[in-house]
């Protein structure tokens, strides 16, 4: 991996006050960005042993769900507008949702607007289906995406 | 005008990750020979599809595993039918013949540096190309004794390169790229001196994203492609190859088939009959044919039908078998295989 980090003086921040969500009855059809959010909220960023939630990379404002059309978009903050990081975040937050929606949902995943040097291209890779599938083939990578997504939640 | 209907004709199920794509055996369908197909699929295996000529369903005959290592992208058999290709993410391609009913590994052509996405034989079945998300295209030259030689190295795109496709009766070779670009490729001193002769681009009424597929209608004066772009774009030629006197005819725009999709399109495929067929990541598959009632300025194409929810999730690939009545097939990310009948 790379000799220095990225970004070495990360802003941590509080994590938000968990409320337990209460048993509601959902339909199959309907998925709540809330509850999404609970499920992604504690992925560990790849190079710092703090959250996605508590570097702020993801808020609650950041999943957006079109039950209508089966459609989920993603939207997350890089910490540094350089990171080279986001394509590793992308791939955690889809093998993290991998079974979580009914089939025919997509999933979109971008950087938010302004927050990245390279967005467009950037937004192009986080999206190419073919270059994820072969990204999670590749041990070192699928390494660090499972070290991410080891819980560190009691 | 009569409502034609995309008819289910066999769901196949064996896969256990989703299916990239597929492949008919050109030497099958006619003269007694049942219709046969191969499909490759994340699982890293290739399956062989047969009909059954009473029940006219398939069944797998063979699954060919424990060769590649990574997903089994592409697959395409030699005109003759007798040899399979399959492109691996594992960065080779192998080669595999039919020997008394078992499908045998006989070459394994290595050289790429990552993923190998597509494979193509030429008409005549004397060369192969592939490409890779090393941006490269690679030409092979078929010699004796199933042994593969590399006559060239492609050099050009600028990234990953998805697809390669020969052209239907020339020695030309076409590839497309997440570079947005289509390029052409030509044997200029008929020495293995391979070269970029168009690429097109942006400028050129080109796409302005990843260019999935490419296909050619008959006649190969014509082809379709389709792009993350959320287009169709149909493109032609005055005449195909290096003809006396003309020498290399440039493609040109015809033009663009938009608002029909919605999300990206990964397929195209032109029958024999004139139809070409889109598959997307909407689920969907649609059919379009030539208008023939096209006014001065209007659509050159139209919709013939939309087939919704085809697949429980994105559709990878569709093509239509050849012969006289072909069917479609349609190759998903829900790890089915789906067999389609254009009836009326």
């Amino acid at each position: 991996m790379t000799l220095g980090l990225i970004n070495a003086n990360p802003i941590v921040h509080a994590k938000k006050e968990r409320i337990p969500r209460s048993e509601e009855s959902h339909s199959d059809h309907f998925v709540d960005p809330l509850d999404i959010y609970d499920f992604v909220r504690d992925i560990r960023d790849p190079e710092h042993p703090y959250s996605l939630e508590q570097l702020n990379v993801l808020s609650e404002e950041s999943i957006s769900v079109d039950d209508k059309l089966g459609r989920i978009l993603i939207t997350f903050t890089p910490t540094v507008r350089h990171c080279s990081m986001v394509t590793v975040i992308g791939l955690c937050l889809r093998v993290k949702l991998k079974h979580y929606f009914p089939a025919h949902y997509k999933v979109d995943i971008k950087v938010s607007q302004g927050s990245h040097a390279n967005e467009e291209s950037v937004n192009k890779q986080l999206n190419d289906k073919e270059r994820i599938a072969a990204a999670l083939e590749n041990p070192n990578l699928r390494q660090l995406v499972d070290e991410c997504l080891e819980s560190n939640e009691l | 005008m009569e409502r034609l209907e995309l008819k289910e004709v066999q769901k196949l199920e064996g896969h256990t990750d989703r299916v990239w794509s597929l492949d008919w055996n050109p030497a099958t369908g006619h003269a007694g020979i049942p219709l046969v197909f191969a499909s490759c699929s994340g699982d890293k295996t290739v399956r062989i599809w047969e009909q059954n000529l009473s029940t006219n369903l398939f069944s797998c005959k063979a699954t060919l595993e424990e060769t590649h290592t990574r997903t089994v992208r592409s697959c395409a058999w030699s005109p003759s039918g007798k040899l399979l290709a399959t492109a691996s993410f594992d960065a080779t391609t192998a080669i595999w013949e039919n020997v008394g009913g078992e499908f045998e590994c006989v070459s394994t052509l290595e050289g790429h540096e990552n993923e190998v996405k597509s494979v193509s034989w030429n008409a005549s079945g004397t060369l192969l190309a592939t490409c890779s998300r090393d941006k490269s295209v690679w030409i092979w030259e078929v010699q004796p004794g199933n042994e593969f030689e590399c006559v060239s190295v492609l050099q050009g795109h600028t990234q990953d390169v998805k697809m390669v496709r020969w052209h239907p009766t020339e020695d030309i070779l076409f590839s497309c790229s997440y570079d947005n670009n289509i390029k052409v490729w030509a044997d200029e001193g008929d020495s293995d001196d391979w070269q970029c002769v168009q690429t097109l681009g942006e400028p050129n009424n080109g796409h302005t994203s990843t260019v999935w597929a490419l296909s050619f209608n008959a006649s190969g004066d014509k082809m379709v492609t389709c792009s993350d772009d959320l287009t169709l774009k149909v493109w032609e030629t005055e005449h195909v190859g290096m003809q006396s006197g003309g020498g290399f005819a440039p493609w040109r725009h015809v033009c663009t088939l938009t608002g029909y999709h919605d999300r990206t399109i990964f397929s195209v495929h032109w029958s024999r009959g004139g139809i070409f067929a889109s598959g997307a990541a909407d689920d969907a598959i649609r059919l379009f044919v030539e208008n023939n009632e096209s006014q001065v300025d209007g659509p050159l194409y139209k919709l013939l039908l939309k087939k919704e929810k085809a697949h429980d999730m994105d559709i990878n690939y569709v093509q239509w078998s050849h012969g006289e009545k072909p069917l479609l097939a349609s190759a998903s990310d829900d790890g089915t295989i789906k067999v389609w009948d254009l009836v009326s």
